[in-house]
C-alpha cells in the first residue's frame, strides 16, 4: 500500500515538475543575452525581451554532442549551426508579444524566448 | 615579424595610393587602445593590435574618408575542417568510452550466461559482488558521466531528455544491485540478483550507438561538404597592374580577378577579357560547358576549363551565388515540413510520460507479479526507462530532409524550406508557363508578311525602332533581327506600352502600332484579308504580331520561339508520374495549341494576360488540385506566390528568387521532375523513419514493461533494450542515408 502510494507521489512530481512548475524567466536588459549549450540544456532556458527593442541571443556552444549542433526557432523561421566553443549570434528585430520556442533538431535542449 | 595573430584584420575599400597607407595607419594609431596598426597595400588589409572595438576603428577609418569592413578569416572550409576535427574527437572519445564499459559488461554477461545465476547467498559472494560494483561505478563515472551530468542539469532546468533516461535506467539497476550486496538482508533471497552487467553494458551500447549515429550524420551532410569545397581560399587579383594572389575574403567589389585554365572561379563576376568554356555542373547540374567571353556572367564554384579570363568581381563573399546556395541549402536542410510535427509534439512530452509508464509498470509487478516481486518490477521499470528512445522519434524527420534537400541541390534544384518539400510530394497539376519554360525563351523573327508596306527592311527598321523601349522577349527578337541586318534604329516619341496587347509609339510623324489582333480591333485597323495568313502562322507554332502605320496595317511579323531539346521528353515524364500537365502563355490560341502539340500539351490557357496567371492557378485549386506553377520567377511572381509550390527556373545559378519554393538552376524542365521524384522519395522516407520510431516505441515499451510474461513467460533483458535503443537512432540516420543513393530517371 505504502509503495503504491509513494509510486502515485512519484508520477504527481513528475507531471509538477516537468509540466505544471513554470521556471523564472531571465529577463534582458541590455539588449543581448548569452545563452551556454551545454550537458543538454540550454543556460538559461526562459528568457524574456521586450517587444519594443532589438536582441541578440548569443548561443555558446560546449557540447559535443551533434544534438547541440543547431537551434532551430521555427515560429521565426531561424535556423542556425553552432559552432563547438564559440559564440554563434543571432539577432532579432521587430518581435511581436509572445512566445517563441526554441530547440535543437531533436527537441532534447529546449528552451523558450517570450516577447512582452 | 611576430606569430602573434592581429587582435583586428580589416579590409579597406578607397585606398587608391600608396600616401594612403600613412593615413590610414596614422587613423588607427591615434585610436584609444590600438597598439599597433599595419597596412599591407598590395591587398589592401590592415592588421591592428590591441584593446578596442572594430566599431571604433571602421570610425576611424571613416573619418578619413575610406570604408573599412572586418575580415572573417575562418572561411567555411575552415569552420568545415574544426567541425570535421571536432567530430572526430568526439568519435574517438565515445568508442573509448564503449571499450571501457563493454570491457567490464561482456565478461560479466557471459559469466551470467555461462556460470547462471547472479545472486548474493555467501559472504565471499557479497565481496566479489562489491568489487564488481565498484568498478561498475567506475564505468559509470568514466563512461557515462555525460548521461549523468546531463540528466541533472535538465532535471535542475525542468526538462527531461535521452540523458534521463539512461542515467534513471542504469542508476535503477545499480542502486538496487549495491544496495543488497551491502545489505543483503534487505530483500529476500531470491530477489539478490545483481544487475551491474546491464548497466556497463547498457552505457557501452549507448556510447557505441552514438558513435556510429556520429559517423552516419557525417554523411547526411556530404552534399553541403561538396558545396562548401566549390568555393577556393584565394584569389589572383589585377591591383595597380600588379597580379597579386589574395585570400577570397579580401577580394573587393570590381576588384579584376584573373582565372587560369583549370583553375576556380572565386567570386561572381562579369568577363572583360578573354574566352573559355566554363563546367557549371557542380551547381546547375547541366553537364555540358558553357561558353564564356566578354560581358558574359562568371559564378563563383564553377571550374574554367580552356581558356583564361579576366574579370570583374561583381559579387563577393557572402553575396555569391554560391554563398547564398549553401546558406539557402542550410537553411532548407535544418526546416521541418508539417509531417514532423506530430513528432515534435511527442517528442516534447516523451521522457516524463515513459518515466510515468516505468513507475506504473513497477507498481503493476509489485502489486500482481509473482516471487520476487521486487527484482521484476527493477527489471520491467529499468527496461521500460532504456529502451524507449526519444531520439528516433526526434531524428527521423530531420536525417531525411538534410538528405533530400542537398540531394535535391546536387541535382540543381534548390528547394527553400521542408513545406515546399513535402507540398511538392503531393501536386497533382502542374502549370508551365511557355515562354522561357518550355521554350528557349529566345524567339527569333521568321517571317514578315508585307499589306500596306513595300519594304520589308523599312518594315523591320520601323517595328525594331518601336520595340526598342519594351522589354518584352518577343520585342527583343525583332530589335535583335534589325540589329543582325545593319538596320538602324529610329527615335522614337510617345512610347506607351499597353500590357497583354502590344504598343504604340510616334516616329516621324508616323503613327506605330504593334501587338495582336485584339490591339487591332480596339484601334479600328482593318484586317481583312490578313487574319487567315495569321492563323496559319500561328499553326505552325509562330506567334504573329500585327504592324500598322498611320491606321493602317502594314505588315504581319512572326516571331518563333523554339521549344527546349528536352522539354518533351521532361512533359512525359512529369505525366508518367500522373501530373496533370497544362501550358499558360499570354500567346494567341493558335500558336498555343502548336506549341502545346509540339510539346505533347493536350491542356493550356492562351491569351492569359500576366494579372490573371493567378487567376488560373486559384481556380485550379479550387477545383481540388495541389498546383505548381512554373515561371521565369519575375514575370510569374505572384502566380508562383499562389501555387501551392512555385517553380522558378533560374537563368544560369540567379537563385535570388524569392517568390518561388523551388528553384531549377538549370533551364531544363527536369529539374522540375527531379524535384518532384527527390521529394517524393524522401517523403517516403521521412515515413518509413517515423513509422519505425513510432512502432519501435510504442511496441517496445510495453514489451519492456512485460506484457508478454503473463502469457509467455518472457520479460526482457535491460541489456536488450539498451541495445535496441541504441541502434533504433543509428537505423533512423541509416535509413535516412538510403536517400543519398537515390537517382532521379530521364526517360
Amino acid at each position: 500500500m505504502l509503495i503504491n502510494l509513494l509510486g502515485l507521489v512519484l508520477i504527481a512530481l513528475i507531471v509538477w515538475w516537468f509540466w505544471l512548475y513554470k521556471p523564472n524567466k531571465t529577463i534582458v536588459q541590455n539588449r543581448e543575452v548569452l545563452i551556454e549549450v551545454k550537458d543538454g540544456v540550454y543556460s538559461p532556458s526562459s528568457i524574456q525581451v521586450s517587444a519594443s527593442q532589438p536582441v541578440t541571443l548569443k548561443f555558446m556552444r560546449k557540447d559535443q554532442s551533434p544534438c547541440a549542433e543547431t537551434i532551430l526557432i521555427p515560429s521565426l523561421d531561424i535556423s542556425e549551426q553552432l559552432k563547438l566553443n564559440e559564440i554563434t549570434q543571432i539577432t532579432l528585430l521587430n518581435l511581436s508579444p509572445g512566445e517563441h520556442e526554441f530547440h535543437c533538431q531533436m527537441q532534447m535542449y529546449r528552451g523558450v524566448l517570450k516577447v512582452i | 615579424m611576430n606569430n602573434i595573430k592581429p587582435d583586428h584584420q580589416l579590409i579597406i575599400e578607397g585606398a587608391g595610393c600608396a600616401s594612403c597607407v600613412g593615413k590610414i595607419e596614422g587613423a588607427l594609431k591615434g585610436t584609444n587602445g590600438v597598439v599597433s596598426a599595419e597596412m599591407n597595400f598590395a591587398d589592401r588589409t590592415v592588421q591592428v593590435t590591441g584593446t578596442v572595438k572594430t566599431e571604433e576603428l571602421i570610425k576611424a577609418v571613416e573619418s578619413i574618408g575610406y570604408n573599412a569592413k572586418p575580415i572573417d578569416d575562418s572561411s567555411e572550409i575552415d569552420t568545415l575542417d574544426e567541425k570535421e576535427a571536432a567530430d572526430w574527437k568526439y568519435y574517438k572519445k565515445l568508442i573509448r568510452d564503449t571499450f571501457i564499459a563493454l570491457s567490464l559488461g561482456v565478461p560479466l554477461m557471459i559469466y551470467g550466461i555461462v556460470v547462471g545465476e547472479m545472486t548474493v547467498e555467501t559472504n565471499l559472494e557479497r565481496m566479489s559482488w562489491l568489487v564488481v560494483g565498484i568498478l561498475t561505478f567506475g564505468v559509470m563515472y568514466f563512461s557515462g558521466k555525460h548521461f549523468y551530468v546531463g540528466a541533472w542539469k535538465s532535471f535542475k532546468n525542468h526538462s527531461a531528455n535521452m540523458d534521463t533516461l539512461i542515467a534513471l535506467g542504469t542508476g535503477t539497476a545499480w542502486i538496487y544491485s549495491i544496495a543488497f550486496v551491502l545489505a543483503p538482508d534487505a530483500v529476500p533471497l531470491m530477489a539478490r540478483h545483481v544487475y551491474f552487467e546491464a548497466t556497463a553494458m547498457i552505457i557501452g551500447l549507448i556510447n557505441l550507438g552514438l558513435a556510429l549515429e556520429l559517423k552516419a550524420r557525417g554523411k547526411t551532410s556530404e552534399a553541403i561538404k561538396r558545396l562548401i569545397g566549390l568555393q577556393t581560399k584565394t584569389a589572383t587579383v589585377v591591383r595597380d597592374s600588379k597580379e597579386v594572389q589574395i585570400g577570397i575574403e579580401q577580394v573587393l567589389l570590381n576588384d579584376v580577378v584573373k582565372v587560369k585554365p583549370g583553375g576556380k572561379i572565386p567570386v561572381d563576376g562579369i568577363v572583360l577579357e578573354g574566352h573559355t568554356s566554363i563546367d557549371e555542373s557542380m551547381l546547375t547540374g547541366e553537364p555540358m560547358p558553357v561558353e564564356k567571353a566578354k560581358e558574359d556572367e562568371v559564378v563563383a564554384g564553377t571550374l574554367n576549363k580552356s581558356g583564361m579570363i579576366l574579370f570583374r568581381a561583381t559579387r563577393v563573399g557572402k553575396d555569391t551565388a554560391l554563398a547564398q546556395i549553401i546558406n539557402m541549402v542550410k537553411r532548407a536542410q535544418n526546416s521541418k515540413p508539417p509531417i514532423g510535427r506530430l513528432a515534435d509534439v511527442i517528442s516534447a512530452y516523451f521522457v516524463p510520460v515513459v518515466m510515468i509508464i516505468s513507475i506504473l509498470s513497477a507498481l503493476a509487478w509489485l502489486n500482481f507479479g509473482p516471487e520476487p516481486a521486487i527484482a521484476f518490477a527493477i527489471v520491467s521499470a529499468t527496461t521500460v526507462l532504456i529502451i524507449a528512445c526519444p531520439c528516433a522519434l526526434g531524428l527521423a524527420t530531420p536525417m531525411s530532409v538534410m538528405v533530400g534537400v542537398g540531394k535535391a541541390a546536387e541535382a540543381g534544384v534548390l528547394i527553400r524550406n521542408g513545406e515546399a518539400l513535402q507540398t511538392a510530394s503531393k501536386i497533382t497539376s502542374m502549370i508551365l508557363d511557355k515562354t522561357g519554360t518550355i521554350t528557349e525563351g529566345t524567339p527569333k523573327v521568321t517571317n514578315i508578311v508585307l499589306a500596306k508596306a513595300t519594304d520589308e527592311k523599312e518594315v523591320l527598321q520601323l517595328a525594331a525602332s518601336l520595340e526598342s523601349g519594351s522589354e518584352h522577349p518577343l520585342a527583343q527578337a525583332i530589335v535583335e533581327s534589325a540589329l543582325d541586318q545593319d538596320i538602324e534604329l529610329l527615335k522614337i516619341e510617345s512610347f506607351n506600352a499597353i500590357t497583354g496587347f502590344g504598343v504604340e509609339a510616334t516616329c516621324n510623324n508616323k503613327t506605330l502600332l504593334f501587338g495582336n489582333d485584339k490591339l487591332m480591333k480596339i484601334k479600328g485597323i482593318d484586317l481583312t484579308g490578313f487574319v487567315g495568313k495569321a492563323q496559319s502562322l500561328a499553326k505552325e507554332a509562330k506567334t504573329p504580331m500585327y504592324f500598322a502605320v498611320n491606321g493602317e496595317l502594314a505588315a504581319i511579323i512572326a516571331v518563333a520561339d523554339p521549344i527546349k531539346s528536352d522539354s518533351i521528353s521532361s512533359i512525359k515524364r512529369l505525366q508518367t508520374n500522373g501530373i496533370r500537365v497544362i501550358m499558360l502563355t499570354g500567346d494567341n490560341k493558335d500558336t498555343a495549341a502548336a506549341v502545346a502539340k509540339k510539346a505533347g500539351i493536350s491542356e493550356f490557357f492562351a491569351e492569359v494576360l500576366p494579372e490573371d496567371k493567378a487567376n488560373k492557378v486559384k481556380e485550379l485549386q479550387d477545383s481540388g488540385e495541389t498546383v505548381g506553377m512554373t515561371g521565369d520567377g519575375i514575370n510569374d511572381a505572384p502566380a508562383l506566390a499562389l501555387a501551392d509550390v512555385g517553380f522558378a527556373i533560374g537563368t544560369g545559378t540567379d537563385v535570388a528568387i524569392e517568390s518561388a519554393d523551388i528553384t531549377l538552376m538549370r533551364g531544363s524542365l527536369h529539374g522540375l521532375a527531379d524535384a518532384i521524384a527527390v521529394s517524393k522519395a524522401t517523403l517516403r522516407n521521412i515515413k518509413q523513419n517515423l513509422f519505425g520510431a513510432f512502432v519501435y516505441n510504442v511496441a517496445g515499451i510495453p514489451f519492456a514493461a512485460g506484457i508478454l510474461y503473463p502469457f509467455f513467460g518472457i520479460l526482457l533483458s535491460p541489456v536488450i533494450a539498451g541495445a535496441a535503443m541504441a541502434f533504433s537512432s543509428l537505423t533512423v540516420v541509416s535509413n535516412a542515408n538510403r536517400l543519398r543513393l537515390f537517382k532521379a530517371k530521364e526517360h
